[in-house]
C-alpha cells in the first residue's frame, strides 16, 4: 500500500479501517499462536531514533522480529544532529545498506517527511517533533475499537500538554475522521494557537471536558515545561488540570482511561486512576505491538 | 581606469518608443544623466552636440512601444554575504542578481563574517563593488561591534568610509538602553537607524508564525507580538529622543497599525516590507518547504492583506527585498535547523507588480515610489528620476510578460525561493546604472 506512513492527517477513512482490520487479524494470530513468523523474512528494517524511547522502539523492534525481519537499531544522540551527518545523507546510507523500511523518531517536525522524500526505503514516522505520532494514534484507536466495536458517536477527551503533543494531534485527526468527537483540555499555555480550527472541541474546565466521555486520555507532562514557566507548579497543575478520581466522575461510568506513556504518576494522572479498573494503559502497549506488526506486514509484504 | 571611465560616462544612450506614464517617449542619456525626454529625439542630432564624437558610442534601445520606463529600483535591505559567507553569495553575484532584478542601488546588511562594524570593511566593500560596474553598493554598518549588542560601532568613521545607515539586522539590539544610545548617537552623524524588530525572548525558539498552520505542522510558533513589541519600543524611543527610526520588514497587521498610529502622531518613523509578506502566507510551511522559512516568518492571509493596505495608505514607505541567499545545504535539512531567508532580489519586481499593481491594489506610479523614490529618501541616496538632469538609473520593464519564476535562472548563488514555478507578470528587460546598460534585452553584462 502506501510508501510511507507519515501522519494520520492524510490517511483516508478506508485506510484507517483497513489498518484496524489487519491489526485485529494480527492480534488473533498472536493470541492463537498462528503467526506467520517468516512473513518478513529477508526484509531489513532500521529503527532510526534521534530521541530517547523505550516502548516505541522496542515495540517496532519486536514487531519486525516476530515476523522474521532483520531489525537494526540506530540511536543518535540529539545533540549531535546539527553537527553530524545530515538526515538526508544518513537516509541515503541506509538505502545503500539495502534497507527496506526505516522507522524514524526525530525531535524536528517534518523530519519523517524529509527522510521519506529523499530515500528509496519506506518510512514510518514514530514521532516527529510536535507534529504527529501516527502509530500511537492507530494503537489508541484500535484499543478504543476493541472496547466499543465502533467509533461513531464516541466522546474522546484528551488532557494535558496539547501544544507540544504529537500524540494529541494524531489522535485528533484519527478519531475525528472515524466519527468520534474529540475534546481537548489543558492550561492555555499548553494549548496551541489555532487548535479551535482543528477537528476538536476545546473545553473550558476539567468537568466540561470529562462530561460524557467514553475514553479519557492523559498526556505526559514534561517536567521541564514547568521550569520554562508554562505552568506554576506540579501541585497547581494537579489541582486544576489532572485526571483524578474526582474529575473522572463527570465521564461515563464505564469510560476507559488511556495514556501513551511513560506516565508521571500523580502528575497528569493519579495512581488510583492509572492502576484502576478503567485503565487500559497496558492493553494499549500490547495492542501497539499488533498494530505495528500489521503495518509492517502491509507495507513490506503487501498483505 | 580613468580613461575607461570617461568613455563609459560619455557613452550615449537613446531609448526610443518607451512607455512613460502610458505615453510613447524617447529619452536620451549623456554623461550618466538624462539629457532630454521628448516625444521624438532624432539620433544624428546627438552626435552633433558633442565635442569629441570619436570617443563616443551611441547605444540605441528601441522599446517598441511595449516596454515601460521606470527609475531603477533601490533596495535598502539586502544580504550580499561577503565577506565570510561566499558560498551563499558574494558581492559580484549579488550585484549581478541586483541588476537582473532591476536594481541600480543596493544597501547591504552587516551580518557578515567579520561583521561590517568598522571603516575598513566598509571601504573594502565599496571598493569591491565599484570595480564591478554593476549596481551601486551602499554598505550598512553595524550598530554594535560584532553585532553583539554590547558596544556601539564607530558610526562616524563608517559614515565617512561610505556607510549609509546602521543596523544590527538579524541580531537585533535586545537591550533597550543600547538602542536608545544608538538612536541618539546616530543623530550626530545623520545616520538612519534600521531596526529589525524581534524580541528574542518572545520568539522562544519558534520557527514559523504562531497559528493554525504552525499548529498543524507541529512547528514551534513565533507570536506576532515578538515583532510588534519591538516596533512599539523603537517608536517610543524615536518619540522620546525626537529622532527618526526605520522599521525593517514589517510583516504583521499589528506592526503596521503601530507604524500608522505613530505617523499620525507625528513621530518620525519609516517602514519597509518585502514582497514575500504581500505575496505569500504561512500556508507554505505546511509541507515543510524550508525555502519558505524566513525571519520574520510568513504570516497569515489577514496580515498579508493588512500589509497591502499599509502600502496603499502610505503607512509602509518602501519595498525592500531582504535578499537572503543561502546555499543548498543550508536549506536541505529539517525545517527547525534550516537557515532563514529568501533569495528575493530577482523576483521583487515581478511579485510586486503581480500582487500589487495587476491585482489593482496600487498604481504602477505608486509601486515606483515604493521601490525607488521612498527607499532612496529614507537613506538619503540619489535615485533615478524620469526628468532631465536626473541620474540615469533606469529600467525598462515588460508589464505584459507572463512567465513562471525559475530559480535556476537566478544569477544569485542563492536559489532559495518559495516562488519557484509561480506564474507572475512583469519582467525587467533593461537595467541602466548611471547611463551604463548593465542588463540588455534580458541579459546581464558578462552573461551574454
Amino acid at each position: 500500500m502506501f510508501k510511507s506512513l507519515l501522519d494520520i492527517q492524510n490517511l483516508s477513512v478506508d485506510e484507517i479501517r483497513l489498518i484496524m482490520t489487519k491489526a485485529e487479524e494480527m492480534k488473533k494470530d498472536i493470541d492463537g499462536d498462528t503467526l506467520d513468523v517468516a512473513a518478513l523474512r529477508g526484509k531489513n528494517i532500521v529503527t532510526l531514533f534521534y530521541e530517547n524511547s523505550t516502548r516505541t522502539r522496542t515495540s517496532f523492534e519486536n514487531a519486525g522480529k516476530f515476523l522474521g525481519a532483520n531489525v537494526t537499531n540506530i540511536s543518535i544522540a540529539n545533540s549531535s544532529v546539527q553537527k553530524g551527518e545530515s538526515l538526508i545523507d544518513t537516509g541515503k546510507t541506509l538505502d545503500a545498506l539495502s534497507t527496506h523500511l526505516i522507522v524514524i523518531r526525530h525531535s524536528a517536525s517534518g523530519a519523517a517527511k524529509l527522510l521519506s522524500d529523499n530515500v528509496e526505503a519506506k518510512v514510518i514516522n514514530a514521532g516527529d517533533g510536535m507534529h504527529e505520532h501516527p502509530t500511537q494514534a492507530l494503537l489508541d484507536m484500535f484499543t478504543v475499537l476493541l472496547h466499543y466495536r465502533k467509533f461513531e458517536g464516541l466522546k474522546i477527551a484528551i488532557f494535558g500538554d496539547i501544544k507540544h503533543s504529537r500524540v494529541a494531534r494524531s489522535n485528533i485527526w484519527g478519531f475525528s475522521k472515524m466519527g468520534a468527537e474529540v475534546t481537548v483540555y489543558g492550561p492555555s499555555t499548553l494549548l496551541p494557537d489555532g487548535i479551535d480550527k482543528m477537528p476538536c472541541k476545546v473545553a473550558r474546565s476539567v468537568q466540561d471536558a470529562m462530561k460524557g466521555a467514553d475514553a479519557v486520555m492523559g498526556l505526559r507532562i514534561q517536567l521541564e515545561r514547568q521550569q520554562k514557566g508554562l505552568f506554576p507548579s506540579i501541585s497547581e497543575y494537579k489541582k486544576y488540570f489532572a485526571v483524578t478520581d474526582a474529575a473522572i466522575k463527570s465521564a461515563k461510568p464505564n469510560a476507559i482511561v488511556m495514556h501513551p506513556g511513560p506516565v508521571n504518576r500523580n502528575v497528569e494522572m493519579t495512581s488510583d486512576i492509572i492502576d484502576g479498573a478503567r485503565s487500559v494503559i497496558n492493553e494499549q502497549v500490547s495492542n501497539g505491538q499488533a498494530v505495528r506488526m500489521a503495518l509492517l506486514k502491509m507495507m513490506l509484504a503487501g498483505a | 581606469m580613468s580613461e575607461n571611465k570617461i568613455i563609459e560616462n560619455r557613452t550615449l544612450v537613446l531609448i526610443k518608443n518607451a512607455l512613460l506614464d502610458g505615453e510613447k517617449r524617447d529619452l536620451f542619456i549623456e554623461n550618466g544623466r538624462i539629457k532630454k525626454i521628448a516625444k521624438k529625439i532624432v539620433e544624428p542630432n546627438i552626435a552633433a552636440l558633442l565635442e569629441q564624437p570619436d570617443l563616443i558610442r551611441t547605444e540605441v534601445i528601441d522599446a517598441g512601444g511595449k516596454l515601460t520606463l521606470l527609475p531603477a529600483f533601490v533596495d535598502i535591505h539586502a544580504h550580499l554575504r561577503e565577506p565570510g559567507f561566499e558560498g551563499k553569495e558574494d558581492i559580484k553575484t549579488g550585484l549581478e542578481a541586483a541588476v537582473n532584478g532591476g536594481y541600480a542601488a543596493v544597501c547591504c546588511m552587516p551580518n557578515t563574517n567579520p561583521v561590517i562594524d568598522n571603516e575598513y570593511i566598509i571601504r573594502y566593500i565599496c571598493d569591491r563593488a565599484n570595480s564591478l560596474n554593476l549596481a551601486k553598493l551602499y554598505p550598512i554598518g553595524a550598530i554594535t561591534r560584532g553585532m553583539d549588542g554590547q558596544l556601539l560601532a564607530d558610526f562616524g568613521k563608517m559614515r565617512d568610509a561610505g556607510a549609509v545607515a546602521v543596523s544590527d539586522d538579524g541580531k537585533p539590539v535586545a537591550n533597550a538602553n543600547m538602542m536608545r544610545l544608538a538612536m541618539e548617537y546616530a543623530k550626530d552623524f545623520d545616520m538612519p537607524v534600521t531596526s529589525h524588530c524581534e524580541d528574542i525572548s518572545l520568539v522562544d525558539e519558534g520557527v514559523a508564525n504562531e497559528g493554525y498552520h504552525a499548529t498543524l505542522s507541529g512547528l514551534k510558533g513565533i507570536t506576532r507580538a515578538a515583532e510588534e513589541v519591538n516596533v512599539a519600543r523603537e517608536i517610543v524611543l524615536a518619540d522620546a529622543l525626537n529622532t527618526g527610526v526605520h522599521i525593517a520588514h514589517v510583516s504583521t497587521k499589528g506592526a503596521a497599525r503601530l507604524v500608522r498610529d505613530a505617523k499620525r502622531s507625528g513621530i518620525r518613523v519609516t517602514a519597509e516590507t518585502c514582497p514575500h509578506y504581500f505575496a505569500a502566507t504561512d500556508k507554505l510551511i505546511l509541507n515543510y518547504d524550508t525555502n519558505a522559512k524566513v525571519n520574520p516568518p510568513l504570516r497569515t492571509e489577514e496580515d498579508r492583506l493588512a500589509i497591502i493596505e499599509a502600502l496603499k495608505d502610505g503607512t509602509i514607505d518602501a519595498i525592500a527585498t531582504d535578499h537572503a541567499p543561502h546555499q543548498k545545504s543550508d536549506k536541505a535539512c529539517e525545517f527547525n535547523f534550516a537557515a532563514n531567508g529568501i533569495s528575493g532580489i530577482e523576483t521583487a519586481y515581478a511579485l510586486s507588480y503581480t500582487y500589487l499593481v495587476k491585482s489593482g491594489a496600487i498604481t504602477l506610479k505608486k509601486l515606483s515610489e515604493l521601490m525607488t523614490d521612498n527607499p532612496a529618501k529614507i537613506f538619503k541616496l540619489e535615485a533615478g528620476k524620469l526628468e532631465a538632469g536626473a541620474l540615469a538609473n533606469l529600467v525598462l520593464v515588460d508589464n505584459s510578460a507572463e512567465y513562471k519564476i525559475d530559480k535556476n535562472k537566478f544569477l544569485s548563488k542563492g536559489k532559495n525561493t518559495p516562488f519557484h514555478g509561480l506564474t507572475v507578470t512583469g519582467q525587467v528587460v533593461y537595467t541602466i546604472v548611471a547611463g551604463k546598460i548593465v542588463k540588455r534585452n534580458g541579459v546581464v553584462a558578462g552573461h551574454e
